[in-house]
Protein backbone atom coordinates (compact mmCIF):
# COMPACT_ATOMS: atom_id res chain seq x y z
CA UNK A 1 0.00 0.00 0.00
CA UNK A 2 1.28 3.25 -0.52
CA UNK A 3 2.07 5.60 1.99
CA UNK A 4 0.06 8.55 1.07
CA UNK A 5 -3.05 7.78 -1.88
CA UNK A 6 -2.08 8.98 -4.90
CA UNK A 7 2.19 9.51 -4.37
CA UNK A 8 3.06 6.67 -6.70
CA UNK A 9 0.59 8.73 -9.35
CA UNK A 10 -2.32 6.86 -9.78
CA UNK A 11 -4.23 10.65 -9.95
CA UNK A 12 -5.16 11.73 -12.80
CA UNK A 13 -2.72 13.96 -14.38
CA UNK A 14 -3.79 14.89 -17.25
CA UNK A 15 -4.79 17.96 -17.60
CA UNK A 16 -3.15 20.23 -20.39
CA UNK A 17 -5.32 22.35 -21.45
CA UNK A 18 -4.80 24.23 -25.13
CA UNK A 19 -2.91 27.11 -24.82
CA UNK A 20 -4.42 30.36 -25.96
CA UNK A 21 -2.00 30.96 -28.64
CA UNK A 22 -3.43 34.61 -30.58
CA UNK A 23 -5.18 35.29 -33.39
CA UNK A 24 -4.22 32.56 -36.00
CA UNK A 25 -4.58 30.01 -33.55
CA UNK A 26 -7.64 27.09 -34.28
CA UNK A 27 -8.99 29.26 -36.57
CA UNK A 28 -7.97 27.33 -39.57
CA UNK A 29 -7.44 23.49 -41.09
CA UNK A 30 -4.74 21.68 -41.49
CA UNK A 31 -3.32 23.00 -45.19
CA UNK A 32 0.31 23.55 -46.75
CA UNK A 33 0.43 27.20 -45.06
CA UNK A 34 -1.11 26.51 -41.50
CA UNK A 35 1.76 23.44 -41.69
CA UNK A 36 4.86 25.86 -42.91
CA UNK A 37 3.68 28.36 -40.60
CA UNK A 38 3.99 25.94 -37.58
CA UNK A 39 7.40 24.70 -38.75
CA UNK A 40 8.64 28.14 -38.53
CA UNK A 41 6.81 29.21 -35.33
CA UNK A 42 7.79 25.92 -33.65
CA UNK A 43 11.39 26.28 -34.97
CA UNK A 44 10.61 29.53 -33.45
CA UNK A 45 9.76 28.21 -29.80
CA UNK A 46 12.02 25.54 -29.43
CA UNK A 47 14.99 27.58 -30.17
CA UNK A 48 14.54 30.20 -27.79
CA UNK A 49 13.05 28.76 -24.64
CA UNK A 50 13.89 31.08 -21.94
CA UNK A 51 13.39 29.59 -18.85
CA UNK A 52 12.43 31.36 -15.73
CA UNK A 53 15.07 31.89 -13.01
CA UNK A 54 13.95 30.27 -9.58
CA UNK A 55 15.32 27.47 -7.86
CA UNK A 56 13.44 25.97 -4.89
CA UNK A 57 15.95 23.76 -3.32
CA UNK A 58 19.14 21.81 -4.11
CA UNK A 59 18.29 20.67 -7.85
CA UNK A 60 18.79 24.53 -8.89
CA UNK A 61 22.36 24.17 -8.09
CA UNK A 62 22.33 21.32 -10.56
CA UNK A 63 20.11 23.74 -12.70
CA UNK A 64 22.69 26.33 -12.12
CA UNK A 65 25.63 23.45 -13.03
CA UNK A 66 23.79 22.95 -16.55
CA UNK A 67 23.88 26.94 -17.38
CA UNK A 68 27.61 27.06 -16.28
CA UNK A 69 30.40 26.51 -19.16
CA UNK A 70 30.91 22.78 -18.76
CA UNK A 71 27.06 21.61 -19.47
CA UNK A 72 25.78 25.12 -21.19
CA UNK A 73 22.27 24.89 -21.44
CA UNK A 74 22.88 27.61 -23.74
CA UNK A 75 23.41 25.46 -26.62
CA UNK A 76 19.74 24.73 -27.36
CA UNK A 77 18.64 28.50 -26.71
CA UNK A 78 17.53 27.67 -23.20
CA UNK A 79 19.72 29.50 -21.09
CA UNK A 80 18.63 33.30 -20.81
CA UNK A 81 17.63 33.04 -17.64
CA UNK A 82 14.90 35.73 -17.13
CA UNK A 83 14.24 37.65 -13.71
CA UNK A 84 10.54 37.79 -14.49
CA UNK A 85 7.77 35.72 -15.44
CA UNK A 86 6.09 37.98 -17.68
CA UNK A 87 9.58 37.36 -20.12
CA UNK A 88 9.70 33.79 -19.73
CA UNK A 89 8.73 30.79 -21.78
CA UNK A 90 9.70 27.80 -19.97
CA UNK A 91 9.45 26.96 -15.60
CA UNK A 92 11.90 24.75 -14.17
CA UNK A 93 10.78 23.92 -11.34
CA UNK A 94 13.54 22.75 -9.59
CA UNK A 95 13.99 21.59 -6.15
CA UNK A 96 10.97 20.74 -3.48
CA UNK A 97 7.60 22.74 -3.51
CA UNK A 98 6.20 22.89 -0.27
CA UNK A 99 2.53 23.74 0.41
CA UNK A 100 3.16 27.10 1.01
CA UNK A 101 5.18 27.73 -1.95
CA UNK A 102 2.32 26.22 -4.35
CA UNK A 103 -0.07 29.34 -4.52
CA UNK A 104 3.45 31.29 -5.34
CA UNK A 105 4.41 28.75 -8.24
CA UNK A 106 0.75 28.63 -9.18
CA UNK A 107 0.80 32.75 -9.17
CA UNK A 108 3.95 32.63 -11.54
CA UNK A 109 2.86 30.38 -13.82
CA UNK A 110 -0.23 32.09 -14.27
CA UNK A 111 1.95 35.22 -15.05
CA UNK A 112 3.86 33.80 -17.87
CA UNK A 113 2.48 34.48 -21.22
CA UNK A 114 1.36 31.94 -23.53
CA UNK A 115 2.52 29.69 -24.69
CA UNK A 116 4.72 28.06 -21.78
CA UNK A 117 5.81 25.10 -20.60
CA UNK A 118 7.08 23.22 -17.31
CA UNK A 119 9.17 20.90 -16.56
CA UNK A 120 9.42 19.22 -13.12
CA UNK A 121 12.84 18.70 -11.82
CA UNK A 122 13.98 16.00 -9.15
CA UNK A 123 12.08 13.74 -7.33
CA UNK A 124 10.33 16.42 -4.81
CA UNK A 125 9.12 18.44 -7.70
CA UNK A 126 7.76 15.41 -9.19
CA UNK A 127 5.98 13.53 -6.48
CA UNK A 128 7.18 14.98 -3.11
CA UNK A 129 10.31 12.86 -3.61
CA UNK A 130 11.78 11.52 0.11
CA UNK A 131 8.93 14.04 1.82
CA UNK A 132 5.68 12.15 2.29
CA UNK A 133 4.82 14.57 4.64
CA UNK A 134 1.66 16.90 5.36
CA UNK A 135 4.21 19.94 4.45
CA UNK A 136 5.25 19.16 1.11
CA UNK A 137 3.29 18.70 -2.07
CA UNK A 138 3.10 15.91 -3.50
CA UNK A 139 3.59 16.36 -7.04
CA UNK A 140 3.78 20.09 -8.68
CA UNK A 141 1.69 19.18 -11.21
CA UNK A 142 -1.48 19.54 -8.06
CA UNK A 143 -1.27 23.16 -9.05
CA UNK A 144 0.82 23.61 -12.71
CA UNK A 145 0.30 21.32 -15.87
CA UNK A 146 3.67 19.82 -16.28
CA UNK A 147 5.25 18.92 -19.72
CA UNK A 148 8.70 16.74 -18.58
CA UNK A 149 9.76 14.57 -15.78
CA UNK A 150 13.01 14.55 -14.50
CA UNK A 151 13.90 11.89 -12.58
CA UNK A 152 16.63 12.11 -9.84
CA UNK A 153 17.66 13.39 -6.49
CA UNK A 154 18.73 15.90 -8.13
CA UNK A 155 19.12 14.95 -11.45
CA UNK A 156 22.41 15.41 -13.20
CA UNK A 157 22.74 18.70 -15.80
CA UNK A 158 22.97 16.38 -18.42
CA UNK A 159 19.70 14.71 -17.46
CA UNK A 160 17.83 18.48 -17.19
CA UNK A 161 19.46 19.17 -20.80
CA UNK A 162 17.65 15.92 -21.50
CA UNK A 163 14.42 16.58 -20.63
CA UNK A 164 14.69 19.76 -22.59
CA UNK A 165 15.80 17.67 -25.51
CA UNK A 166 12.70 16.12 -24.17
CA UNK A 167 10.67 19.13 -24.39
CA UNK A 168 11.72 20.88 -27.51
CA UNK A 169 10.18 16.82 -29.14
CA UNK A 170 7.11 18.08 -27.86
CA UNK A 171 6.98 21.46 -28.90
CA UNK A 172 7.59 20.10 -32.21
CA UNK A 173 4.12 18.48 -32.49
CA UNK A 174 2.69 21.71 -32.09
CA UNK A 175 0.20 23.21 -34.25
CA UNK A 176 -2.01 26.39 -34.86
CA UNK A 177 -4.18 24.22 -36.96
CA UNK A 178 -7.66 23.46 -35.59
CA UNK A 179 -7.83 20.58 -33.67
CA UNK A 180 -10.39 18.08 -34.85
CA UNK A 181 -12.67 16.95 -32.14
CA UNK A 182 -12.33 13.48 -30.70
CA UNK B 1 32.85 64.21 10.36
CA UNK B 2 32.87 63.35 6.90
CA UNK B 3 35.75 62.75 4.47
CA UNK B 4 35.30 63.66 0.73
CA UNK B 5 37.12 61.70 -1.84
CA UNK B 6 37.54 63.33 -5.38
CA UNK B 7 36.56 60.52 -7.49
CA UNK B 8 36.36 62.52 -10.86
CA UNK B 9 37.24 60.34 -13.76
CA UNK B 10 40.33 61.08 -15.63
CA UNK B 11 40.61 61.76 -19.69
CA UNK B 12 41.74 57.98 -19.75
CA UNK B 13 39.11 56.40 -17.32
CA UNK B 14 36.50 58.97 -19.27
CA UNK B 15 37.30 57.19 -22.91
CA UNK B 16 36.57 53.42 -21.71
CA UNK B 17 38.39 52.25 -24.17
CA UNK B 18 41.62 51.04 -22.30
CA UNK B 19 38.96 49.29 -20.19
CA UNK B 20 37.25 47.68 -23.31
CA UNK B 21 40.49 46.81 -24.59
CA UNK B 22 41.40 44.84 -21.23
CA UNK B 23 37.97 42.82 -21.07
CA UNK B 24 38.79 41.68 -25.02
CA UNK B 25 41.90 40.86 -24.45
CA UNK B 26 40.87 38.24 -21.82
CA UNK B 27 37.73 37.10 -24.19
CA UNK B 28 40.58 37.06 -26.78
CA UNK B 29 42.84 35.09 -24.71
CA UNK B 30 39.41 32.40 -23.67
CA UNK B 31 39.13 31.97 -27.54
CA UNK B 32 41.99 30.09 -27.71
CA UNK B 33 42.31 28.14 -24.87
CA UNK B 34 40.88 24.56 -24.03
CA UNK B 35 37.19 24.08 -24.83
CA UNK B 36 35.42 23.38 -21.46
CA UNK B 37 31.97 22.54 -22.97
CA UNK B 38 31.00 19.08 -22.92
CA UNK B 39 28.74 18.34 -26.53
CA UNK B 40 26.52 17.14 -24.29
CA UNK B 41 24.12 14.58 -26.55
CA UNK B 42 26.94 13.98 -28.60
CA UNK B 43 29.89 13.63 -25.93
CA UNK B 44 29.36 11.21 -22.53
CA UNK B 45 30.85 11.66 -19.26
CA UNK B 46 32.27 8.03 -18.75
CA UNK B 47 31.02 7.72 -14.77
CA UNK B 48 33.38 5.89 -12.16
CA UNK B 49 32.24 2.46 -10.67
CA UNK B 50 30.47 3.76 -7.89
CA UNK B 51 28.10 6.00 -9.80
CA UNK B 52 23.84 5.79 -8.42
CA UNK B 53 21.63 5.51 -11.34
CA UNK B 54 18.49 3.66 -12.51
CA UNK B 55 18.00 0.83 -9.60
CA UNK B 56 17.34 -2.41 -12.49
CA UNK B 57 16.36 -6.03 -11.10
CA UNK B 58 19.24 -8.90 -12.73
CA UNK B 59 18.85 -12.29 -13.65
CA UNK B 60 21.59 -15.14 -13.03
CA UNK B 61 23.49 -16.63 -16.19
CA UNK B 62 20.55 -19.36 -16.58
CA UNK B 63 18.08 -16.62 -16.45
CA UNK B 64 16.55 -16.74 -13.25
CA UNK B 65 15.11 -13.45 -11.34
CA UNK B 66 17.40 -13.31 -8.65
CA UNK B 67 15.08 -11.63 -6.08
CA UNK B 68 13.48 -13.54 -4.12
CA UNK B 69 10.73 -10.81 -3.01
CA UNK B 70 11.90 -10.54 0.81
CA UNK B 71 10.72 -7.14 0.88
CA UNK B 72 14.41 -5.34 2.25
CA UNK B 73 13.96 -3.38 -0.34
CA UNK B 74 10.65 -2.16 -0.12
CA UNK B 75 11.19 -1.67 3.91
CA UNK B 76 14.51 0.23 3.52
CA UNK B 77 13.80 2.33 1.00
CA UNK B 78 13.13 6.03 2.56
CA UNK B 79 10.74 7.60 -0.22
CA UNK B 80 9.20 3.99 -0.83
CA UNK B 81 9.72 3.88 -4.16
CA UNK B 82 9.63 0.43 -3.87
CA UNK B 83 6.20 -1.77 -4.41
CA UNK B 84 6.76 -5.81 -4.67
CA UNK B 85 3.75 -7.89 -5.03
CA UNK B 86 5.41 -12.03 -3.80
CA UNK B 87 4.27 -15.04 -5.86
CA UNK B 88 5.36 -18.64 -5.94
CA UNK B 89 8.06 -19.55 -8.17
CA UNK B 90 6.83 -21.11 -11.03
CA UNK B 91 8.71 -24.80 -10.59
CA UNK B 92 10.22 -24.08 -7.40
CA UNK B 93 8.27 -24.41 -4.24
CA UNK B 94 11.40 -23.32 -1.93
CA UNK B 95 11.47 -19.72 -2.41
CA UNK B 96 9.58 -16.62 -2.79
CA UNK B 97 9.36 -14.58 -6.40
CA UNK B 98 8.52 -10.97 -7.07
CA UNK B 99 5.11 -11.32 -9.26
CA UNK B 100 4.87 -7.40 -9.35
CA UNK B 101 8.18 -5.18 -8.99
CA UNK B 102 7.84 -1.64 -9.55
CA UNK B 103 10.17 0.97 -8.91
CA UNK B 104 8.44 4.78 -8.95
CA UNK B 105 11.72 6.16 -10.67
CA UNK B 106 10.07 9.65 -10.01
CA UNK B 107 10.32 9.01 -6.34
CA UNK B 108 13.70 7.19 -6.06
CA UNK B 109 16.31 9.58 -5.23
CA UNK B 110 19.24 6.96 -5.74
CA UNK B 111 20.51 6.42 -2.62
CA UNK B 112 21.43 2.96 -3.40
CA UNK B 113 20.09 0.74 0.00
CA UNK B 114 18.12 -1.45 -2.01
CA UNK B 115 20.98 -2.46 -3.65
CA UNK B 116 23.27 -2.28 0.21
CA UNK B 117 20.57 -4.10 1.81
CA UNK B 118 19.59 -6.96 -0.82
CA UNK B 119 20.97 -10.46 0.31
CA UNK B 120 20.30 -11.87 -2.90
CA UNK B 121 22.34 -9.18 -4.66
CA UNK B 122 19.45 -9.21 -7.31
CA UNK B 123 19.14 -5.30 -7.50
CA UNK B 124 21.94 -2.86 -8.81
CA UNK B 125 22.03 0.92 -9.76
CA UNK B 126 23.15 1.00 -13.46
CA UNK B 127 24.51 4.14 -15.15
CA UNK B 128 21.50 4.95 -16.46
CA UNK B 129 20.13 8.41 -16.17
CA UNK B 130 18.57 9.70 -19.00
CA UNK B 131 14.57 9.02 -17.71
CA UNK B 132 12.32 11.73 -18.86
CA UNK B 133 8.92 11.20 -19.33
CA UNK B 134 6.08 13.32 -20.18
CA UNK B 135 3.40 11.40 -17.90
CA UNK B 136 3.92 10.12 -14.26
CA UNK B 137 2.83 7.31 -14.84
CA UNK B 138 5.24 6.13 -17.73
CA UNK B 139 8.15 6.79 -15.29
CA UNK B 140 7.12 3.94 -13.09
CA UNK B 141 8.67 1.17 -14.02
CA UNK B 142 7.49 -2.67 -13.93
CA UNK B 143 9.72 -5.79 -13.79
CA UNK B 144 10.56 -6.36 -17.46
CA UNK B 145 11.41 -3.34 -17.69
CA UNK B 146 13.60 -3.61 -14.54
CA UNK B 147 15.23 -6.51 -15.49
CA UNK B 148 15.80 -5.24 -19.34
CA UNK B 149 17.63 -2.41 -18.02
CA UNK B 150 19.66 -4.58 -15.67
CA UNK B 151 20.38 -7.73 -17.72
CA UNK B 152 22.07 -10.90 -16.70
CA UNK B 153 24.99 -10.42 -13.82
CA UNK B 154 26.68 -13.77 -13.49
CA UNK B 155 26.26 -15.65 -10.14
CA UNK B 156 29.18 -17.91 -8.66
CA UNK B 157 26.93 -19.34 -5.56
CA UNK B 158 23.96 -20.83 -7.97
CA UNK B 159 22.35 -21.87 -4.90
CA UNK B 160 19.26 -23.18 -6.96
CA UNK B 161 21.67 -25.99 -8.25
CA UNK B 162 20.95 -27.76 -4.23
CA UNK B 163 17.43 -27.38 -4.34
Amino acid sequence: MPLIPGMNGDQPLEHREPQNLGMLDQRFDANIITTTLDKVFNWARRSALWPMSFGLACCAIEMMAAVASRYDIDRFGAGVYRATPRQSDLMIVAGTVTEKMGPVVKRLYDQMPDPKWVISMGACATCGGPFPTYSTMQGVDRVVPVDVYIPGCPPRPEALLHGVLRLQDRIDQMSIARRRSV
Amino acid sequence: MSLVVDRRLSLLDRLYLPGIFRGMRITLKHLFKRKFTMQYPEQRWTFPDGFRGVPALVKDQEGRVKCVACYLCQFVCPPKAITIVAGEMPGNKVEKFPAEFDINMLRCIYCGMCEEVCPEQAIFLTGTYEVAGAKRTDLIFNKARLLEIGGVRTDPIMKWAQK
